[in-house]
């Protein structure tokens, strides 16, 4: 069975996506979002806090609690997690699993440390990459904080110092809705052996299929091509702040086709036998 | 107050996902370490995820040990998750080997890894596939997917007490038991989707009796 795992990232306590990373707009109440993805099948859950590592905070504490009491399945938590303080608040709230990247790039033992006090279960390390040339590189703060660690030299040290599993985003097509980069997939199923779960760019059902003709990740995180479906449902923006101008011009909608997590689960199951739990 | 369960804080795991899955259900209960809560309680959760040692370590340090002995000897329901479930056996090769309260007869062993299987971290979505069918065994009768997270697992000593079996790395594992009074879960109901939290409706039946 393979995870399929929406990603929600948490600005302010509003829903937003961006492409690359960048030009963040709000699309709604997470936890409408949440309940919606727990409801229709979803594996596991992602927040991703995207700018807690600049204002140095964890803001979404209440979220996870008020997320925890209506869906019943895993939620990894990350974003400016910078202490072991801040993890145990988040475990505490109801989160499973957290992630970190900007604070694994820091501070190597900050890694093991987790490990050793939460179990290597409990982590998933973030790695978000851009492509430079033929190589993939590192970046931190979300994106904006570009580094010279190559991409696969990193996941090797993550996995011997006893990481058990990475969410790898390819901030190229973040948001694109163009597909997954499938010379990672290539460079993960070559050199890694811990589990991964792949993110950045899915929004057809081929994509899928694509990836899973070079290697086996442990999940699929998906954003945009869920988040626009939700959308599509029912918009309800009077109950939410935030910028929702771009929703009445229906534009970016355009690249999705309408997935919903059955129909990813369905379509995988027919043409590679992957199980699937039934709702 | 009727049907008080008490989920056991002594430190470790994700108390408040069960707490809202009682909740959810319909069960009347709190997060406690206090000794006189859990001793009125008709019913106790041990929750857990972490290091066998480092669990029992702290169970002894707040005396929650004695608690939960005193609790099986009167025969209430002890519902042990994941590694509250491995800490009712007798003995954990984690680390170094770690005497567990020894409820059940059994020992707690690692996921063998070899050239095919390199992992030994059981993480995600697996089957279960119902043994020794029971009813009482809080199980549904369908076989179905839970949620698990772990790189241990129990070999009860008594075959019989077996309620479910699930595989990873190719290797059966026991993934729930049931002997009497005492329950135990390898994987984790209260983030097994509706599937899971059917296992909580069967718990308040039980207590409701």
């Amino acid at each position: 069975m393979i995870r399929i795992i929406p990603k929600l990232d948490i600005k302010n306590e509003n829903l937003v996506k961006g492409i690359h990373l960048e030009g963040l707009r709000a699309l709604g109440d997470p936890e409408y979002f949440a309940e919606n993805y727990y409801l229709n099948g979803a594996d596991e859950l992602i927040y991703h806090d995207v700018v807690a590592s600049l204002y140095d905070r964890t803001s979404t504490l209440p979220l996870i609690e008020k997320t925890s009491k209506k869906t019943f399945v895993p939620l990894i938590v990350g974003g400016g997690i910078k202490n072991l303080k801040q993890i145990e608040k988040i475990l505490k709230s109801g989160a499973d699993r957290i992630f970190i990247n900007t604070a694994a790039i820091n501070n190597n033992k900050f890694v093991k440390n987790i490990i050793t006090e939460f179990g290597a279960s409990t982590l998933v390390v973030s790695v978000e990459i851009v492509k430079n040339k033929k190589d993939y590189y590192c970046r931190k703060d979300f994106g904006r904080e570009e580094t010279d660690i190559e991409f696969i030299s990193w996941c090797k040290n993550l996995q011997d110092i006893g990481v058990v599993e990475l969410l790898v985003t390819s901030i190229d097509k973040d948001g694109t809705g163009e597909g997954f980069d499938l010379d990672i997939a290539e460079k993960l199923q070559k050199f890694i052996e811990i589990d991964y779960i792949l993110n950045g760019g899915f929004s057809k059902l081929d994509h899928f299929l694509n990836v899973l003709n070079i290697c086996k990740p442990s999940g699929f995180a998906i954003g945009s091509a869920l988040h626009y479906n939700v959308l599509n449902h029912k918009i309800n923006s009077n109950k939410f702040d935030g910028n929702f101008e771009f929703l009445k011009t229906k534009k970016r909608f355009n690249n999705f086709s309408k997935l919903s997590i059955q129909d990813i689960k369905k379509f995988l199951n027919k043409k590679k036998s992957i199980e699937f739990r039934k709702i | 107050m009727k049907s008080l369960v008490s989920i056991i804080d002594y430190g470790m795991g994700n108390l408040y996902s069960i707490k809202c899955a009682l909740d959810e259900v319909g069960i009347n209960s709190i997060i406690t370490r206090d000794s006189t809560t859990i001793k009125n309680s008709q019913a106790i959760i041990i929750p857990g995820v972490g290091s066998f040692s480092n669990a029992m370590k702290k169970m002894k340090f707040l005396k929650i040990d004695n608690v939960i002995m005193q609790h099986h000897f009167k025969k209430k329901i002890i519902f042990g998750i994941c590694l509250g479930m491995q800490l009712l056996f007798e003995k954990s090769y984690e680390g170094k080997t770690t005497n567990g309260l020894g409820i059940l007869k059994g020992n707690v062993l690692k996921f063998k890894t070899n050239k095919v299987y390199k992992k030994n971290f059981n993480v995600g979505w697996k089957k279960i596939e119902i043994e020794n069918r029971n009813k009482n065994s809080l199980l549904s009768k369908k076989d179905n997917y839970m949620y698990f997270i772990h790189s241990f697992h129990v070999k009860p000593s008594d075959n019989k007490i077996i309620t479910s079996k699930s595989t990873f790395n190719g290797q059966k594992f026991v993934s729930s038991i049931k002997n009497g009074h005492v329950y135990g879960f390898q994987f984790h109901p209260e983030k097994s989707s509706k599937i899971g939290l059917d296992v909580y409706k069967c718990l308040k039946k039980i207590l409701n009796k």
